[in-house]
């Protein structure tokens, strides 16, 4: 195989992928995949793709929670310079999806966004995605830095800990993600050792 | 009710194997390519990695966004299955631990696994010879050395000659340069007296002189997802289907197997199995019967192969099937280079298996535990995936801010993105993988309660680590925290103590299994002979990691593939002079 032929076996010229698609019909027996009213995916199980098209239809967040997760996810990541804000990038969405996904989400996430509301109700008589901008940041400072809570306000860190993660998940697997983190790899190349000039600015050498 | 019967191949093979893993797939290669009529059953679906890989895919192309909700090493990862598996259960005796993970694909874990392709050296084949901490293999380095020369010219791994005596030397491809965290490591390495040497992997960094069915790696760092143009050494892509266009291999997938069947005479006659997607029965016959299902799995087919000539079990009369199993050690640690913050990009993917590692630098006779081990390294700039950020907000508190300001870890808004950026590619981590020790006393059964859905009765584990395995564990968390001192590292995940086994993984989570129907001389405590054949049964052969009389802490896909090419060479020779059918 030449580098011709691994282009086009990577897909990236316009022959595509047939070419090289080995003889089928081995064995001609019932696979997994084939079962009925299930579109056959390349390197799928069965089991993935009824569970993909199952958590697609199932709604777990209230539209009071989604909004809610909105507000909480662009304080976590706003739009800067580099890159937008987290629901620019679907991370509420993306939130949805993963809760149902990993179900170990589901009751801390539920039960945060309500012990949030709960904190700001006592405190500023409107639940957390109705309060000020400076009243929002005033909770959040409190449980966004885990080594300095304040008695009481534990569970609300474990919540935003939980709440950051996801948000970081969801934000840096988009495209916008990647972009401002600066990865720039998943590409054909060739790799030819740590480039001079960063063996330069460390004094560093490969040559060992 | 539904009519159930029992369909019998009228075709008759001259060997059926089970599996299609590196065992099975190097058995099959060597078989249909000498012209023999060899059926394989494939528990799994069949798999093409042209068809079936996620290589290249972004982050976004998965819904949970590479999270491992389905495949324990994230959504794009190539394995089907796991540590569990839906029907088909496991159960543990005693209060003891055993991860058993099983890939149901063609070409089984050779899909996913990180290509580290390392010879097993003199010492491991004689340990009591050696100094009498582990059994004798029947065989020695010398006589597999003219099969792992074999294997690196059929398969192609890449490496460096350093002239290690327990580390043998191959015959190597160019190894890839090292990324810039692993430059790092091997400064480290020479202020704690740590030997690091390229890595030795089974990827082609360059063509692989006489074959043209192979593309060369492009670097994409993705072996775990399989590899579309076969840069990297799966069973599938590499022997399996190379196998099959000979005309002389057919593979039924989706076959999962019950028992070998055995004739009056008591030997091997074939075997059955159902069909995993409608459960259909079926047998087939074959001159000759190799197993390759995984050392456990072959372990469990033999134990449920009961018959009046077999009542323990087929090629079981030791009573040896099951025991002396054995996973490799694992021990883990991480951190962060501070010099490494705000770095400069540019893709350093490199390839999927190891750039870098340290073989085994030690001698034991100075040591309070009898068998080393080897480590790999990682870290630096990686595609991100579910998971990725979180902990950021961890660590951010533990070095200064950019202007030398103390700052508390945590935080949100537009200095969390910045501390992603200024952190990203700076990680850095060490995993350990150790010799342990194979006892009579670690082993697997059948449990007699449990059948899985196929009515298949399941395996039963029992396994301890001892001090052999606590001490080595102590040593290798010891000796990563001074290596990641020594290049400056802030280390991330605390040290463990003896309430956490110092860190050791529980077995069976380093996936290397082995020993379950080991070899020997001698048929009262071996099940096999030292051709990989049942003392037994001598139509019956074993290739997969269950003959391994003790591990070294190589992990065993290269020593698998020479043992294997070493049984499949011993059937031909045996079969041309008339020992076995033909």
């Amino acid at each position: 195989m030449n580098r011709r032929d691994t282009l086009k076996v990577l897909g990236l010229t316009a022959v595509g992928t047939t070419l090289l698609l080995p003889g089928c019909g081995i064995d001609g027996k019932s696979t997994l995949i084939d079962k009925e009213n299930l579109e056959a995916q390349p390197g799928r199980e069965a089991f993935e793709i009824e569970r993909i098209n199952r958590l697609n239809k199932e709604k777990f967040f209230d539209d009071h929670e989604m909004a809610t997760l909105a507000v909480l996810a662009d304080i976590i990541i706003p739009k800067d310079d580099v890159s937008g804000s987290a629901t620019d990038a679907g991370v509420p969405d993306f939130i949805e999806f993963i809760v149902k996904d990993i179900p170990e989400h589901k009751l801390p996430m539920r039960g945060g966004l309500k012990w949030l509301d709960v904190h700001c109700l006592n405190r500023f008589d409107a639940v957390f995605k109705d309060c000020s901008a400076e009243q929002q940041i005033e909770v959040v400072d409190e449980i966004a830095y885990p080594n300095k809570v304040k008695p009481g306000m534990e569970v609300g860190v474990a919540f935003f800990n939980r709440m950051r993660n996801l948000t970081a998940s969801g934000f840096y697997t988009t495209q916008m993600g990647v972009e401002d983190i600066g990865y720039v790899g998943n590409t054909p190349n060739v790799w030819k050792g740590v480039p001079p000039e960063v063996l330069a600015q460390y004094g560093l050498s490969d040559d060992s | 009710m539904k009519d159930f019967q029992i369909k019998k191949s009228a075709k008759k093979y001259d060997a059926v194997i089970v599996g299609s893993g590196a065992g099975g797939g190097m058995a099959g290669y060597v078989l249909a390519h000498a012209g023999l009529k060899v059926l394989m059953l494939e528990a799994g679906p069949y798999f093409d990695p042209v068809i079936d890989s996620h290589q290249l895919k972004w982050p976004w192309e998965s819904p949970r966004r590479g999270a491992s909700t389905v495949r324990p090493f994230g959504d794009f990862d190539a394995a089907y299955g796991g540590w569990e598996i839906e029907g088909e259960p496991y159960t543990r005796k005693d209060n003891t631990k055993f991860e058993w993970f099983r890939s149901r694909m063609l070409g089984g874990r050779t899909n996913h696994w990180g290509r580290i392709s390392l010879r097993m050296g003199p010492h491991d084949f004689k340990g009591k010879t050696y100094d009498g901490a582990t059994d004798d293999w029947p065989i020695s380095y010398e006589d597999v050395k003219p099969y792992y020369d074999k294997v690196d010219r059929l398969i192609g791994i890449y490496g460096t000659k350093e002239g290690i005596e327990n580390e043998p030397d191959g015959i190597f491809l160019r190894p890839p340069k090292p990324r810039l965290t692993e430059l790092f490591i091997k400064e480290a390495g020479k202020k704690t007296g740590v030997t690091v040497i390229p890595g030795r992997g089974s990827v082609l960094t360059e063509k692989l002189p006489g074959n043209k069915d192979r593309g060369v790696c492009f670097f994409c760092g993705q072996c775990s997802r399989s590899c579309k143009v076969y840069g990297d050494f799966s069973s599938s892509s590499c022997l399996v289907i190379p196998a099959i266009k000979t005309g002389n291999l057919e593979v039924i997938s989706n076959a999962m197997v019950r028992e070998v069947m055995t004739g009056k005479d008591g030997k091997a006659k074939g075997v059955s199995y159902v069909d995993r997607g409608n459960l259909q029965e079926y047998q087939v016959e074959g001159a000759m019967v190799i197993l390759a299902a995984s050392a456990c799995e072959s372990a469990r087919i033999l134990l449920n192969s009961k018959s009046v000539d077999h009542p323990n079990g087929l090629a079981n009369g030791s009573g040896i099937i099951g025991k002396y199993l054995h996973d490799s050690t694992g021990v883990s640690m991480s951190g962060f280079l501070p010099q490494l913050l705000d770095r400069k990009r540019y893709n350093e993917d490199g390839l999927g298996s190891v750039h870098i590692y340290s073989p085994w630098w030690l001698d034991n006779k100075n040591l309070d535990f009898p068998r080393g081990y080897h480590i790999e390294y990682g870290g630096g700039m990686r595609m991100p995936s579910y998971g990725f950020g979180g902990g950021i907000a961890h660590i951010n508190g533990l070095v200064p801010d950019r202007n030398g300001n103390k700052k508390e870890s945590g935080g949100y808004g537009k200095s969390f993105k910045d501390d992603q950026r200024r952190f990203y590619g700076a990680s850095v981590g060490m995993a350990g993988r150790g010799t342990a020790i194979a006892r009579e006393d670690n082993y697997c059964e059948i449990d007699p309660h449990t059948v899985d859905k196929y009515g298949i009765p399941v395996l039963r584990f029992h396994y301890k680590w001892t001090d052999a395995e606590l001490k080595q564990a102590k040593h290798m968390q010891e000796t990563f925290a001074e290596m990641l001192h020594a290049m400056g590292a802030v280390v991330t995940t605390p040290m463990k103590g003896p309430e956490e086994d110092y860190g050791l993984l529980e077995p069976g989570k380093i996936i290397h299994e082995l020993g379950t129907v080991r070899m020997g001389d001698d048929p009262q405590s071996s099940a096999l002979n030292k051709w990989c054949q049942a003392h037994e049964c001598d139509n019956l052969f074993v290739t997969d990691g269950a003959p391994f009389v003790q591990q070294g802490d190589k992990n065993p896909t290269w020593t698998i593939l020479a043992l294997a090419m070493r049984t499949a060479e011993y059937i031909l020779d045996q079969r041309k002079k008339q020992n076995l059918p033909s």
